[in-house]
Protein backbone atom coordinates (compact mmCIF):
# COMPACT_ATOMS: atom_id res chain seq x y z
CA UNK A 1 0.00 0.00 0.00
CA UNK A 2 1.76 3.15 -1.15
CA UNK A 3 1.77 5.76 1.57
CA UNK A 4 2.49 8.50 -0.98
CA UNK A 5 -0.62 10.03 -2.47
CA UNK A 6 -0.78 11.48 -5.99
CA UNK A 7 -3.09 14.34 -5.04
CA UNK A 8 -5.21 15.60 -2.19
CA UNK A 9 -8.47 14.01 -3.32
CA UNK A 10 -6.83 10.60 -3.39
CA UNK A 11 -5.55 11.26 0.15
CA UNK A 12 -9.04 12.21 1.27
CA UNK A 13 -10.62 9.27 -0.54
CA UNK A 14 -8.14 6.90 1.10
CA UNK A 15 -8.92 8.18 4.58
CA UNK A 16 -12.64 7.78 4.02
CA UNK A 17 -12.75 4.18 2.84
CA UNK A 18 -13.27 1.44 5.37
CA UNK A 19 -11.30 -1.74 5.62
CA UNK A 20 -13.96 -4.03 4.18
CA UNK A 21 -14.28 -7.78 3.93
CA UNK A 22 -17.15 -8.95 1.81
CA UNK A 23 -18.56 -11.01 -1.02
CA UNK A 24 -17.47 -10.05 -4.53
CA UNK A 25 -20.08 -10.15 -7.32
CA UNK A 26 -18.65 -13.51 -8.43
CA UNK A 27 -19.41 -15.01 -5.01
CA UNK A 28 -15.90 -15.25 -3.53
CA UNK A 29 -15.28 -13.63 -0.15
CA UNK A 30 -12.22 -11.41 0.20
CA UNK A 31 -10.73 -8.05 1.18
CA UNK A 32 -11.89 -5.09 -0.84
CA UNK A 33 -9.13 -3.16 -2.59
CA UNK A 34 -10.88 0.13 -3.15
CA UNK A 35 -14.12 2.02 -2.98
CA UNK A 36 -15.41 0.47 -6.22
CA UNK A 37 -14.89 -3.01 -4.75
CA UNK A 38 -16.91 -2.03 -1.72
CA UNK A 39 -19.65 -0.65 -3.95
CA UNK A 40 -19.75 -3.87 -5.96
CA UNK A 41 -20.07 -5.92 -2.77
CA UNK A 42 -23.30 -4.20 -1.85
CA UNK A 43 -24.95 -5.71 1.21
CA UNK A 44 -22.39 -8.39 1.99
CA UNK A 45 -19.61 -5.99 3.01
CA UNK A 46 -18.41 -5.91 6.61
CA UNK A 47 -16.52 -2.82 7.73
CA UNK A 48 -13.88 -4.67 9.69
CA UNK A 49 -12.20 -1.57 11.11
CA UNK A 50 -15.49 -0.19 12.47
CA UNK A 51 -16.33 -3.55 14.01
CA UNK A 52 -12.83 -3.87 15.48
CA UNK A 53 -12.59 -0.41 17.01
CA UNK A 54 -16.12 -0.36 18.39
CA UNK A 55 -15.82 -3.77 20.03
CA UNK A 56 -12.29 -2.98 21.24
CA UNK A 57 -13.55 0.19 22.94
CA UNK A 58 -16.60 -1.64 24.24
CA UNK A 59 -14.34 -4.18 25.93
CA UNK A 60 -12.28 -1.34 27.42
CA UNK A 61 -15.47 0.24 28.79
CA UNK A 62 -16.64 -3.04 30.29
CA UNK A 63 -13.19 -3.73 31.69
CA UNK A 64 -12.92 -0.38 33.44
CA UNK A 65 -16.33 -0.63 35.04
CA UNK A 66 -15.94 -4.29 36.00
CA UNK A 67 -12.59 -3.49 37.60
CA UNK A 68 -14.15 -0.60 39.49
CA UNK A 69 -17.14 -2.67 40.57
CA UNK A 70 -15.00 -5.55 41.76
CA UNK A 71 -12.64 -3.35 43.77
CA UNK A 72 -15.43 -1.18 45.18
CA UNK A 73 -15.02 -0.57 48.93
CA UNK A 74 -17.37 1.07 51.38
CA UNK A 75 -14.32 2.72 52.92
CA UNK A 76 -12.11 5.34 51.30
CA UNK A 77 -12.87 5.04 47.55
CA UNK A 78 -9.98 4.99 45.09
CA UNK A 79 -9.73 7.24 42.02
CA UNK A 80 -11.22 4.64 39.68
CA UNK A 81 -14.19 4.10 41.97
CA UNK A 82 -14.75 7.85 42.27
CA UNK A 83 -14.67 8.25 38.50
CA UNK A 84 -17.11 5.41 37.88
CA UNK A 85 -19.41 6.50 40.69
CA UNK A 86 -19.48 10.02 39.28
CA UNK A 87 -20.51 8.70 35.85
CA UNK A 88 -23.14 6.35 37.26
CA UNK A 89 -24.63 9.12 39.42
CA UNK A 90 -24.59 11.51 36.45
CA UNK A 91 -26.53 8.99 34.34
CA UNK A 92 -28.85 8.21 37.25
CA UNK A 93 -29.70 11.89 37.76
CA UNK A 94 -30.55 12.32 34.09
CA UNK A 95 -32.73 9.23 34.14
CA UNK A 96 -34.68 10.25 37.25
CA UNK A 97 -35.18 13.76 35.84
CA UNK A 98 -36.65 12.53 32.57
CA UNK A 99 -37.83 8.98 33.08
CA UNK A 100 -38.72 9.13 36.76
CA UNK A 101 -38.24 6.25 39.14
CA UNK A 102 -40.40 3.68 37.39
CA UNK A 103 -38.92 0.17 37.69
CA UNK A 104 -37.08 -0.66 34.48
CA UNK A 105 -34.21 -3.11 34.27
CA UNK A 106 -32.72 -1.95 30.99
CA UNK A 107 -32.68 1.85 30.92
CA UNK A 108 -29.95 2.34 33.54
CA UNK A 109 -27.26 0.07 32.10
CA UNK A 110 -28.28 1.00 28.55
CA UNK A 111 -27.85 4.73 29.18
CA UNK A 112 -24.51 4.29 30.94
CA UNK A 113 -23.26 2.05 28.12
CA UNK A 114 -24.39 4.46 25.43
CA UNK A 115 -22.84 7.47 27.18
CA UNK A 116 -19.42 5.95 27.83
CA UNK A 117 -19.18 3.76 24.72
CA UNK A 118 -20.21 6.49 22.27
CA UNK A 119 -17.87 8.92 24.06
CA UNK A 120 -14.98 6.48 23.73
CA UNK A 121 -15.70 5.90 20.04
CA UNK A 122 -15.88 9.66 19.48
CA UNK A 123 -12.68 10.17 21.46
CA UNK A 124 -10.75 8.29 18.78
CA UNK A 125 -11.43 11.29 16.54
CA UNK A 126 -8.87 13.31 18.53
CA UNK A 127 -6.09 10.93 17.52
CA UNK A 128 -4.25 12.71 14.68
CA UNK A 129 -5.62 11.52 11.37
CA UNK A 130 -2.52 9.78 10.07
CA UNK A 131 -1.16 8.08 13.17
CA UNK A 132 -3.05 4.80 13.10
CA UNK A 133 -3.77 4.55 9.33
CA UNK A 134 -0.03 5.08 8.62
CA UNK A 135 0.91 2.41 11.16
CA UNK A 136 -1.70 0.11 9.63
CA UNK A 137 -0.35 0.82 6.14
CA UNK A 138 3.12 -0.21 7.33
CA UNK A 139 1.61 -3.37 8.73
CA UNK A 140 0.07 -4.03 5.34
CA UNK A 141 -3.50 -3.05 6.17
CA UNK A 142 -4.53 -0.77 3.28
CA UNK A 143 -7.40 1.18 4.83
CA UNK A 144 -8.17 2.06 8.46
CA UNK A 145 -10.94 4.33 9.64
CA UNK A 146 -10.35 4.70 13.36
CA UNK A 147 -13.51 6.54 14.42
CA UNK A 148 -16.35 4.03 14.23
CA UNK A 149 -19.06 6.65 14.73
CA UNK A 150 -18.16 8.13 11.34
CA UNK A 151 -19.61 4.99 9.83
CA UNK A 152 -23.39 5.37 9.38
CA UNK A 153 -23.80 1.64 9.84
CA UNK A 154 -22.55 1.92 13.42
CA UNK A 155 -24.61 4.94 14.47
CA UNK A 156 -27.78 3.82 12.70
CA UNK A 157 -27.25 0.34 14.11
CA UNK A 158 -27.35 1.77 17.62
CA UNK A 159 -30.33 4.01 16.92
CA UNK A 160 -32.28 1.16 15.31
CA UNK A 161 -31.47 -0.97 18.36
CA UNK A 162 -33.00 1.75 20.53
CA UNK A 163 -35.93 1.93 18.09
CA UNK A 164 -36.70 -1.79 18.57
CA UNK A 165 -36.55 -1.26 22.33
CA UNK A 166 -39.01 1.64 22.00
CA UNK A 167 -41.39 -0.55 19.97
CA UNK A 168 -41.07 -3.33 22.57
CA UNK A 169 -41.92 -1.01 25.45
CA UNK A 170 -44.74 0.64 23.51
CA UNK A 171 -46.33 -2.74 22.92
CA UNK A 172 -45.65 -3.89 26.47
CA UNK A 173 -46.95 -0.75 28.17
CA UNK A 174 -49.82 0.26 25.91
CA UNK A 175 -50.65 -3.13 24.42
CA UNK A 176 -51.04 -3.65 20.66
CA UNK A 177 -54.52 -2.05 20.56
CA UNK A 178 -53.48 0.96 22.65
CA UNK A 179 -50.33 1.42 20.62
CA UNK A 180 -52.17 0.98 17.31
CA UNK A 181 -54.99 3.31 18.35
CA UNK A 182 -52.41 5.94 19.21
CA UNK A 183 -51.59 6.30 15.51
CA UNK A 184 -55.10 7.45 14.72
CA UNK A 185 -55.90 9.58 17.75
CA UNK A 186 -52.67 11.55 18.24
CA UNK A 187 -52.13 14.49 17.96
CA UNK A 188 -55.62 15.60 16.93
CA UNK A 189 -58.18 13.57 18.90
CA UNK A 190 -61.12 14.00 16.49
CA UNK A 191 -62.15 11.02 14.31
CA UNK A 192 -62.10 13.08 11.12
CA UNK A 193 -58.40 13.76 11.53
CA UNK A 194 -57.47 10.03 11.62
CA UNK A 195 -55.70 9.78 8.19
CA UNK A 196 -53.85 13.04 8.85
CA UNK A 197 -52.88 11.72 12.29
CA UNK A 198 -51.67 8.45 10.82
CA UNK A 199 -49.42 10.27 8.37
CA UNK A 200 -47.98 12.46 11.11
CA UNK A 201 -47.42 9.59 13.53
CA UNK A 202 -45.75 7.35 10.93
CA UNK A 203 -43.36 10.15 9.89
CA UNK A 204 -42.64 10.88 13.54
CA UNK A 205 -42.01 7.21 14.31
CA UNK A 206 -39.55 6.84 11.43
CA UNK A 207 -37.86 10.23 11.85
CA UNK A 208 -36.86 9.55 15.45
CA UNK A 209 -34.32 6.72 14.93
CA UNK A 210 -33.15 8.21 11.64
CA UNK A 211 -32.36 11.64 13.08
CA UNK A 212 -31.05 10.00 16.27
CA UNK A 213 -28.41 8.01 14.40
CA UNK A 214 -27.65 10.47 11.59
CA UNK A 215 -27.08 13.35 14.03
CA UNK A 216 -24.19 11.48 15.65
CA UNK A 217 -22.89 10.40 12.24
CA UNK A 218 -23.15 13.93 10.77
CA UNK A 219 -21.31 15.56 13.65
CA UNK A 220 -18.44 13.08 13.75
CA UNK A 221 -18.14 12.78 9.98
CA UNK A 222 -17.93 16.57 9.55
CA UNK A 223 -15.45 16.76 12.43
CA UNK A 224 -13.22 14.05 10.96
CA UNK A 225 -13.47 15.57 7.49
CA UNK A 226 -12.13 18.87 8.84
CA UNK A 227 -9.30 17.01 10.58
CA UNK A 228 -8.43 15.38 7.25
CA UNK A 229 -8.52 18.71 5.42
CA UNK A 230 -6.27 20.25 8.08
CA UNK A 231 -3.92 17.29 7.75
CA UNK A 232 -3.60 18.14 4.06
CA UNK A 233 -1.92 21.40 5.11
CA UNK A 234 1.06 19.53 6.50
CA UNK A 235 2.14 18.59 3.01
CA UNK A 236 2.38 22.25 1.92
CA UNK A 237 5.73 23.42 3.28
CA UNK A 238 6.78 24.87 6.66
CA UNK A 239 4.46 27.89 6.84
CA UNK A 240 1.33 25.93 5.94
CA UNK A 241 2.49 23.13 8.22
CA UNK A 242 2.65 25.48 11.21
CA UNK A 243 -0.72 26.92 10.29
CA UNK A 244 -2.06 23.37 10.06
CA UNK A 245 -0.67 22.60 13.52
CA UNK A 246 -2.40 25.60 15.06
CA UNK A 247 -5.68 24.82 13.32
CA UNK A 248 -5.53 21.15 14.30
CA UNK A 249 -4.99 22.16 17.94
CA UNK A 250 -7.85 24.69 17.81
CA UNK A 251 -10.27 22.31 16.11
CA UNK A 252 -9.35 19.47 18.48
CA UNK A 253 -10.06 21.66 21.53
CA UNK A 254 -13.43 22.66 20.10
CA UNK A 255 -14.09 19.07 19.06
CA UNK A 256 -13.76 17.88 22.67
CA UNK A 257 -17.02 19.71 23.40
CA UNK A 258 -18.71 18.19 20.33
CA UNK A 259 -17.62 14.67 21.28
CA UNK A 260 -18.94 14.92 24.84
CA UNK A 261 -22.09 16.75 23.78
CA UNK A 262 -23.04 14.24 21.07
CA UNK A 263 -22.54 11.28 23.41
CA UNK A 264 -24.64 13.04 26.06
CA UNK A 265 -27.38 13.95 23.59
CA UNK A 266 -27.46 10.41 22.20
CA UNK A 267 -28.04 9.13 25.74
CA UNK A 268 -30.61 11.78 26.65
CA UNK A 269 -32.63 11.09 23.50
CA UNK A 270 -32.56 7.38 24.21
CA UNK A 271 -34.01 8.10 27.66
CA UNK A 272 -36.58 10.52 26.21
CA UNK A 273 -37.71 8.03 23.57
CA UNK A 274 -38.02 5.27 26.17
CA UNK A 275 -39.99 7.64 28.40
CA UNK A 276 -42.35 8.41 25.56
CA UNK A 277 -42.79 4.69 25.05
CA UNK A 278 -43.88 4.38 28.68
CA UNK A 279 -46.36 7.27 28.53
CA UNK A 280 -49.74 5.61 29.20
CA UNK A 281 -52.07 8.60 29.46
CA UNK A 282 -55.61 7.87 28.35
CA UNK A 283 -56.63 11.50 28.41
CA UNK A 284 -59.59 11.15 26.09
CA UNK B 1 -19.86 18.49 -15.62
CA UNK B 2 -21.46 16.01 -13.25
CA UNK B 3 -18.80 16.52 -10.56
CA UNK B 4 -19.17 20.29 -10.63
CA UNK B 5 -22.93 19.93 -10.09
CA UNK B 6 -22.17 17.91 -6.96
CA UNK B 7 -19.97 20.73 -5.64
CA UNK B 8 -22.77 23.25 -6.23
CA UNK B 9 -25.31 20.95 -4.56
CA UNK B 10 -23.01 20.41 -1.58
CA UNK B 11 -22.46 24.13 -1.23
CA UNK B 12 -26.16 24.91 -1.31
CA UNK B 13 -26.89 22.08 1.13
CA UNK B 14 -24.37 23.40 3.66
CA UNK B 15 -25.28 27.03 3.10
CA UNK B 16 -29.01 26.63 3.73
CA UNK B 17 -28.30 24.38 6.71
CA UNK B 18 -26.00 27.05 8.11
CA UNK B 19 -28.71 29.72 7.78
CA UNK B 20 -31.17 27.54 9.68
CA UNK B 21 -28.85 26.62 12.50
CA UNK B 22 -27.46 30.17 12.70
CA UNK B 23 -30.87 31.73 13.23
CA UNK B 24 -32.07 28.93 15.48
CA UNK B 25 -29.06 28.90 17.77
CA UNK B 26 -28.95 32.68 17.79
CA UNK B 27 -32.48 32.84 19.19
CA UNK B 28 -31.75 29.94 21.54
CA UNK B 29 -28.64 31.67 22.92
CA UNK B 30 -30.49 34.94 23.34
CA UNK B 31 -33.31 33.31 25.30
CA UNK B 32 -30.78 31.41 27.41
CA UNK B 33 -29.01 34.66 28.35
CA UNK B 34 -32.36 36.27 29.21
CA UNK B 35 -33.18 33.28 31.43
CA UNK B 36 -29.84 33.46 33.23
CA UNK B 37 -30.12 37.23 33.58
CA UNK B 38 -33.54 36.83 35.13
CA UNK B 39 -32.51 34.04 37.56
CA UNK B 40 -28.71 33.62 37.78
CA UNK B 41 -28.94 30.79 40.31
CA UNK B 42 -30.62 28.55 37.69
CA UNK B 43 -27.61 28.86 35.40
CA UNK B 44 -26.36 25.24 35.65
CA UNK B 45 -29.77 23.71 34.96
CA UNK B 46 -30.44 26.16 32.11
CA UNK B 47 -27.07 25.34 30.59
CA UNK B 48 -27.94 21.63 30.44
CA UNK B 49 -31.23 22.43 28.74
CA UNK B 50 -29.38 24.80 26.41
CA UNK B 51 -27.00 22.06 25.28
CA UNK B 52 -29.80 19.54 24.77
CA UNK B 53 -31.93 21.89 22.67
CA UNK B 54 -28.80 23.17 20.91
CA UNK B 55 -28.06 19.62 19.75
CA UNK B 56 -31.68 19.15 18.66
CA UNK B 57 -31.70 22.44 16.72
CA UNK B 58 -28.36 21.52 15.22
CA UNK B 59 -29.48 18.04 14.17
CA UNK B 60 -30.80 18.59 10.66
CA UNK B 61 -28.21 21.18 9.57
CA UNK B 62 -25.35 18.97 10.71
CA UNK B 63 -26.91 15.99 8.94
CA UNK B 64 -27.05 18.18 5.82
CA UNK B 65 -23.37 19.09 6.30
CA UNK B 66 -22.49 15.41 6.79
CA UNK B 67 -24.36 14.34 3.66
CA UNK B 68 -22.93 17.15 1.53
CA UNK B 69 -19.36 16.35 2.65
CA UNK B 70 -20.04 12.71 1.90
CA UNK B 71 -21.36 13.66 -1.54
CA UNK B 72 -18.44 15.93 -2.34
CA UNK B 73 -15.59 13.75 -1.13
CA UNK B 74 -16.66 10.17 -0.77
CA UNK B 75 -19.52 9.44 -3.17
Amino acid sequence: MATEYANSSEYIAHHLTNLTYGRFPDGTWGWAHGADDIASMGFYAIHVDTMFWSSFLGIIFLGIFTLAARSATAGVPGHLQNFCEYLVEFVEDNITQVFGTRPNAIIGPLSLTILVWVFLMNLMDLVPVDFIPYGAALAGIPYMKVVSTTDPNATLGMSIGVFFLVLYYNLKMKGPIGFGAGFFTHPIPSIWAAPFNLLLEIVDLIAKPLSHGLRLFGNLYAGEMIFILIALLYGGGIVLGLLGGVMQWAWAVFHILIIALQAFVFMILTIVYLTQAHEVHDDH
Amino acid sequence: MEQSLIYIAGGILMGLGAIGSGVGIGILGGKYLEGVARQPELQPMLMTQLFISLALVDAVPIIAVGISLYMIFAA
